[in-house]
């Protein structure tokens, strides 16, 4: 390959250098050692013996484990595809109408974003109580046999604490589709009605197709934030009741610092990574395809 | 835009993408044969040389400079006080020995405190959690030092009940727990009863139960008169432990809970008596004993709910007493769980507080030991019980004014002078506390059945104790 004129080459590595020292040091290095530990069986104190890929078999092998991966995949549907649907609508709304003080409600809509999870999950953790404001309203509109303590619920723990994900993440997707909406030029609507579309055709034809990509950026990001989901469960349920909120970074948490399994949470620790990459670069793949 | 324009943006707010996953994998795989030895350290630790009674030099003042680092969790209200108190009258009696204190929360130091002590200079005096997974995992790893020399040159025996003193026993591989080498010292005693509400009781007509039976039958009343019989939280798990730790006690004699709690062979979770245990605290959410939504109520709402008022009893430990004390003034009043009569010899789960324990790579053992003997000794349980809180040791010996505080020393005074201390269920083994939590709110919930219930405890329980 012919080099472009000016410096050769093989110099650019020279600069990329200390980038890359500092990436490997804190990144590649403590990843290649958690893949290591991964495969030992480890206390955290004593020497590790070597375990192969049995923490990895364990996995598969443990119901509980398989359990966690799955109620993360349940969180999914919380985090990116309710906060996807709410956020388009409401997006499309504010865009839309070209409402009075837009500024404002787009801040009300990203607040939620400002506050550390865990002072969030604090706050939900009194709303579902069974003497919280959840139940208070339940109880004035006179539907006293739907109130519960929820978090403590077989059935609604997983949901409710889904639902602070919802609640969570839609502030962002809103945010980042009204960004995307904004720059759809007006010409593509006045065409659109000029060929007789009504507001809902209008969104599908127009709206929708146009903010593809920040749907991909939305759904990668809020995806991530439903796998990686740790200190929303450690506050409110501690993976209870049961085992029916446990995930895996939970896990990975609980084993490492609380049982001393330290093989064990790392071998969890990079499939979830694992599963991250590969549906982050499922949906950039399907992304790209569409868009090009 | 056209979508040409959008494309790079697209590719540039997601950094996932990685032009080429066989070179990162090749880096990976590089990183990871750098490091490519076993973790842990590299070779066994060095069994900790047992001193002998005579190589024992208890003089601290005769030591020399010395600075000791000591880990602490004591960082609340009375247990910050009395820590505060002890350290500078350790300092003012010898000016020779530097104290260098780290204070964190129970949480912090339980998450740090495994890593402190694999590194190369561990901090001297460390307060480890009885558990297997915290004191048995580091004496397995040699990492804590054996006091029973110290013990007995300064009398430790004789001051601790041995009811107390086997909730910091190892053997010295870390199998056994509950007996072998002494690894630490405690300061507080705790003990689970039942708090009740005076007041109520006053309303309801009934007096304090003398037993079991006119327990369950105060339950039954305050349950008629609209009240909230027992005060429960469960969302964090392990509340109930204790809950359901004070039923088995009624039921299940003590050497076989203590069998059972310590993880050793020999016992059983699946026998009639557990049954018994576990029928009558299911019976008791049939009967709506418990508060309602018990399971997604918080443990700390639900001991502050009844600091307000709400709930006639209150199934927990002595830890509770002075947050307890400051809303419900006289109104509180504690006792053990009553037996089947009245002059049934007690039985109460309970234990003490996180001991005391050296680091077996510390350089000053003969100081650390003479720090741990002071803060435990006869004028130090005096500053405990002025800070409010419940001293381990000469419990009766100890004057406070009458009210909830005497009450809760009685307790303790009693229950450990008869060595009626059960162990904390969740000991058993490493994954106990976690099996046990979630198995109970399984039970409560009526997920499982009885029989279901004590199977998953037992599987979880022979697993470890054979395997031991």
């Amino acid at each position: 390959m012919a080099a472009p004129p000016g410096e050769p080459r093989r110099v650019a590595y020279l600069y990329l250098l200390p980038a890359f020292a500092v990436y490997a040091v804190f990144l590649l290095y403590p990843i290649g050692r958690a893949v290591q530990i991964s495969l030992y069986d480890w206390d955290g104190l004593s020497l590790g013996t070597w375990a192969g890929l049995d923490n990895y078999l364990a996995i598969v092998a443990d119901e509980g484990l398989r359990a966690a991966f799955a109620h993360a995949l349940v969180l999914i549907l919380f985090y990116a595809a309710g906060p996807l649907v709410i956020g388009l609508a409401l997006a499309a709304i504010l865009n839309h109408a070209k409402v009075r003080g837009l500024g404002f409600f787009r801040t009300v809509v990203f607040l939620p974003q400002v506050i550390a999870m865990v002072v969030v999950a604090v706050a939900w953790r009194r709303v579902y109580a069974p003497d919280g404001s959840l139940n208070t309203l339940l109880g004035a509109l006179g539907l006293d046999s739907l109130t519960r303590g929820w978090l403590g619920d077989y059935t609604f723990a997983l949901p409710a604490v889904g639902v602070v994900g919802t609640w969570f993440e839609t502030g962002l997707v809103t945010v980042l589709l009204l960004a995307g909406m904004s720059r759809i030029p007006t010409s593509l609507y006045e065409a659109a009605r000029l060929d007789g579309a009504g507001a809902v055709r209008e969104f599908f034809a127009v709206t929708l197709p146009s903010v593809r990509a920040e749907i991909a950026v939305a759904v990668t990001l809020t995806v991530i934030a439903a796998l990686r989901t740790f200190d929303l469960v450690y506050v409110t349920t501690r993976g209870g009741p049961g085992e029916s909120t446990s995930v895996p970074s939970y896990e990975v948490y609980h084993r490492a610092f609380g049982l001393g399994e330290v093989g064990s949470a790392a071998a969890i620790g990079v499939t979830l990574t694992v599963v991250i990459f590969v549906i982050s670069f499922g949906i950039n793949r399907f992304a790209d395809r569409r868009i090009s | 835009m056209t979508s040409q324009q959008r494309q790079p943006r697209t590719t540039r707010t997601l950094p996932l993408t990685a032009r080429n996953p066989a070179r990162v994998l090749a880096a990976l795989l590089a990183v990871s044969a750098l490091a490519a030895c076993a973790p842990g350290s590299s070779a066994p630790p060095p069994a900790s040389p047992q001193a002998t009674a005579t190589a024992v030099r208890t003089d601290a003042a005769a030591l020399g400079d010395v600075t000791l680092t000591v880990w602490d969790q004591e960082v609340r209200g009375g247990q910050a006080a009395q820590m505060e108190k002890l350290n500078s009258a350790f300092q003012a009696k010898y000016p020779n020995i530097k104290l260098n204190r780290v204070s964190r929360s129970f949480d912090d130091l339980n998450t740090t405190l495994r890593l402190a002590l694999s590194g190369n200079e561990p901090p001297d005096v460390v307060e480890a959690n009885n558990g297997r997974s915290a004191m048995g995992a580091f004496v397995k790893a040699g990492q804590l030092r054996p006091l029973d020399a110290y013990a007995e040159a300064y009398g430790w025996k004789e001051r601790y009940p041995e009811s107390v003193l086997r909730y910091s026993r190892y053997s010295a591989d870390g199998k056994l727990f509950g007996e072998g080498n002494l690894y630490g010292l405690p300061q507080v005693g705790e003990v689970v009863g039942l708090f009740y509400n005076a007041a109520k009781l006053k309303e309801l007509g009934v007096q304090p139960p003398k037993t079991w039976a006119e327990f369950e039958s105060a339950l039954g009343k305050a349950e008629a008169a609209g009240e909230i019989p027992l005060q429960f939280g469960n969302l964090d798990k392990w509340p109930a432990v204790h809950v359901f730790g004070t039923v088995q006690g009624r039921t299940v004699p003590p050497d076989q809970i203590g069998t059972l709690a310590f993880g050793r062979k020999g016992a059983s979770w699946t026998t009639p008596e557990n049954v018994k245990a576990a029928e009558q605290l299911v019976s008791w959410v049939d009967k709506g004993y418990f508060a309602k939504g018990f399971n997604g109520q918080g443990y700390d709402a639900a001991w502050q709910a009844f600091g307000k008022g709400q709930g006639v009893f209150l199934i927990a430990g002595t830890w509770l007493l002075a947050d307890l004390q400051k809303s419900l003034g006289a109104n509180l009043g504690f006792m053990l769980p009553p037996g089947a009569t009245a002059d049934a010899a007690p039985v109460a789960t309970g234990g003490t507080g996180l001991p005391f324990a050296i680091t077996a790579k510390s350089p000053h053992p003969d100081a650390a030991a003479a720090y741990i003997d002071f803060i435990t000794d006869a004028e130090a349980m005096k500053v405990l019980t002025e800070t409010g809180n419940l001293p381990v040791a000469d419990t009766s010996a100890q004057t406070v004014t009458p009210g909830p505080q005497q009450d809760v020393f009685t307790a303790f005074g009693t229950v450990t002078s008869m060595d009626g201390l059960v162990p904390y269920l969740d000991y058993a083994t490493p994954t106990f506390a976690d099996t046990l939590g979630a198995a109970l709110q399984d039970l409560l919930a009526k997920k499982a059945a009885p029989q279901e219930f004590l199977a998953t405890l037992e599987k979880d329980y022979k697993t470890f104790a054979e395997s031991n």
